[in-house]
């Protein structure tokens, strides 16, 4: 067998289906998803729980099959060349407990038996900065030393495609900072990287481009600067009105000055502007006009949750999960 | 080098885990050494005690004392069986009997009969009544026309620790199949680690052969420890020329119970699942299968079922083995092999049909 043409393209997916028999009929999990992704890219994949993205990505790994479509991954399919594709394929998946009484050479160096090819265990353990590690218990590792733990394993096999299942969720600053200086290596040697992930601020800073997926589909693709400078205007104007009147329409601030989009948010509203030099003046004059005093006012930058709420009208969190994304402060990047 | 080793290293991988388990070293050969040390000295064969019974107080005490004292003089002289006699007044002996302090209470007549009172329920008040009446009668001038002559069994291998040890065996062996193999794939389903692997290029059956190598590994010491302390601290008679069959029986055994623990591993998701399994199948075997004490004590119509049970058939085989020299065409140990055998590969055959690696 020749080597396959793929042209650029690492993955290639096209009217992605699966569905699972549920109470009430079957769920379409995966409901015509199409997806190209090029090598040597990181592509993020970007949507709420119970999107699809999991089952997409285990599709892509080799772990589920499809109800219908056609995947191809690195030039292959998994119906007719499935070994040749984990050969040179690595994976994090969420929650793997790797067991307790290895050392870490062990652990490494077992996976690395699997591989007719790969990399050295010191020198997989070095790039995930886990040297000094080498001989101590899995057990007595932290969380985040767990988590990088896991990329290692996914590297050892030196895959020319990872997949990495939010690989840095719940874990302390430092530790995400240590993670993503390792899919920054990755990507500057070639690699090409699939990262399912729900941090707005990770998508934009590791990702060359974005799938959003909501309800088995994609709903945009882009570069994240692409897609959030679809939304027309780079800066949020989040304010709250004080009193007990009845609901205000949002609309009614849509009109004024460099003022691209209005909703409500929360109990307040919130503004997609072009420019807030000009935007803010007009809503303080048009308040201070209606006799409607502001409880509170904070301006941000755009990120791609606001892109997924001006898509779908819904949060890409659930309000009851971590901070709600319109807090003040957190989206200081840049 | 190579570093392709997939089968080398999933294997090291198992050897590792269980000897860096304190837990599991216990279970695995401190337990039962500690039980078969037990069981030994609670079950040591001696002699049997002196016979003993309460005569009751009244008018023709003394006669029967007579016989019963003299009796039991001559007895210690010969250091044979003697009687142990206590002389109480009537309501204290039947309450000593009734409470099971006594088992027999002889109650004597200057005219009428000599009473005996006892539970005949009870084993040892039948054995009471028969030496104490055997005792009085062969005073009073009972003659034996038969002539009979004693010998006394005194052989090795006939006493409980020997029926034990190969019991104990079994019973590791039928643990580390079920435990060994069935926990610790469901503790690698639960932790995603069966999915990870099946994301690699690993070879699912290096994967299985690795944990069954490891097993048959560990078959080595599990037998070794228990074997050499029955022969050498309880001196159990053993031919070390059919240590190869016993070997080959319990790899068959192992197999078979390696087999079950795969089949029950193989949808479980969860610990309580598994090991309520695993409790399901192990206890009718504890229970049924001749482990402490004969399989042939339960009734005839339930030995269909017990003689089926994988545990019941290792253990005919080892005994046979062990303490009756039995050679692999002794009908016990072929039939073992074969059922052994079937359990072993019927097992497998549907386990990896129906595993579950996700």
């Amino acid at each position: 067998m020749g080597r396959p043409t793929m042209g650029d393209n690492a993955i290639r997916v096209a009217n992605l289906r699966k569905q699972f028999p549920g109470r009430d009929g079957p769920v379409h999990a995966v409901n015509g998803l199409d997806l190209e992704v090029k090598i040597g890219e990181c592509f993020g994949l970007l949507g709420p729980n119970g999107a699809g993205k999991t089952t997409t990505v285990e599709i892509l790994e080799g772990l589920n099959t499809p109800t219908s479509g056609d995947v191809e991954v690195l030039g292959r399919r998994w119906e007719s060349q499935a070994s040749e594709i984990r050969e040179r394929i690595g994976v994090t998946l969420q929650e793997t407990r790797f067991p307790e009484k290895s050392t870490l050479r062990e652990l490494v160096g077992m996976f690395r038996a699997f591989y007719r090819e790969g990399l050295e265990v010191e020198a997989v353990l070095a790039r995930v900065s886990l040297e000094s590690k080498a001989n101590t218990y899995v057990e007595q590792l932290s969380g985040g030393q767990q988590q990088r733990l896991a990329v290692a394993v996914a590297l050892v096999g030196d895959p020319e495609l990872l997949f990495l299942d939010e690989p840095t969720t719940g874990l302390d600053p430092q530790s995400r900072r240590q993670l993503w200086d390792v899919i920054i290596d990755l990507r500057s040697r070639g690699r090409t990287t699939v990262l399912t992930t729900h941090y707005m601020d990770e998508a934009e800073r590791l990702c060359d481009r974005v799938a959003i997926i909501d309800q088995g589909r994609v709903i945009a693709l882009g570069s994240p600067a692409d897609l959030i400078s679809r939304l027309g205007g780079e800066h949020i104007v989040e304010f709250a009105l004080m009193g007990e009147e009845p609901p205000t329409d949002p609309g009614l601030f849509s009109k004024l000055a460099s003022v691209l989009d209005s909703r409500a948010e929360g109990d307040g509203f919130a503004l997609t502007v072009g420019a807030p030099h000009r935007a803010i003046p007009a809503l303080l004059e048009y308040l201070d006009t209606e006799g409607r005093p502001l409880a509170r006012l904070t301006t941000r930058q755009v990120s791609l949750e606001d892109v997924f709420v001006a898509l779908t009208g819904r949060h890409l969190r659930e309000e009851t999960e971590e901070a709600k994304p319109s807090k003040p402060g957190r989206r200081g990047r840049r | 080098m190579s570093h392709y080793h997939p089968l080398r290293s999933l294997y090291f991988a198992r050897l590792r885990e269980f000897y860096r388990q304190p837990a599991r070293l216990f279970w695995v050969y401190g337990f039962p050494t500690v039980l078969a040390l037990g069981l030994g000295l609670a079950f040591q064969s001696r002699l049997p005690d002196n016979v003993q019974v309460d005569l009751v107080e009244n008018p023709a005490t003394e006669g029967v004392r007579q016989v019963l004292e003299d009796f039991d003089s001559k007895a210690k002289f010969e250091k044979r069986q003697g009687v142990r006699l206590k002389i109480l007044p009537e309501a204290e002996a039947f309450q000593r009997l009734r409470t099971g302090k006594t088992p027999l209470v002889i109650i004597p007549s200057v005219s009428g009969p000599i009473t005996y009172r006892y539970d005949p329920t009870r084993p040892e008040a039948t054995t009471a009544r028969a030496a104490i009446d055997a005792i009085i009668q062969t005073n009073a001038g009972r003659l034996d026309p038969v002539k009979t002559q004693d010998t006394i069994l005194n052989e090795p291998g006939s006493r409980y620790i020997d029926f034990l040890i190969p019991g104990l065996i079994g019973q590791n062996t039928m643990g580390g199949g079920l435990w060994g193999v069935g926990f610790l794939l469901v503790n690698f389903r639960i932790g995603k680690l069966l999915k990870r692997f099946t994301a690699t290029p690993m070879p699912r059956k290096d994967f299985l052969l690795a944990i069954l190598l490891a097993r048959l590994t560990f078959l080595i010491p599990d037998v070794a420890v228990l074997l050499s302390l029955g022969v050498f601290v309880f001196h159990m008679p053993f031919q070390w020329q059919s240590l190869w069959l016993v070997a080959l029986v319990e790899v068959v055994g192992a197999l078979a119970f390696s087999g079950i623990g795969l089949l029950l591993a193989s949808r479980a998701q969860t610990t309580e699942t598994v090991s309520g399994l695993m409790n399901l199948v192990m206890l009718p075997m504890w229970i049924f299968s001749g482990l402490f004490f004969p399989a042939e004590r339960f009734p005839d119509s339930a030995q269909w079922f017990i003689q089926a049970l994988p545990l019941t058939q290792l253990l005919n085989a080892l005994r046979a083995i062990m303490l009756e020299a039995a050679g692999i065409n002794h009908p016990v140990v072929a039939l073992a092999l074969g059922i052994l055998s079937a359990w072993a590969i019927g097992s497998f055959v549907i386990a990896l049909k129906i595993f579950r690696w996700n």
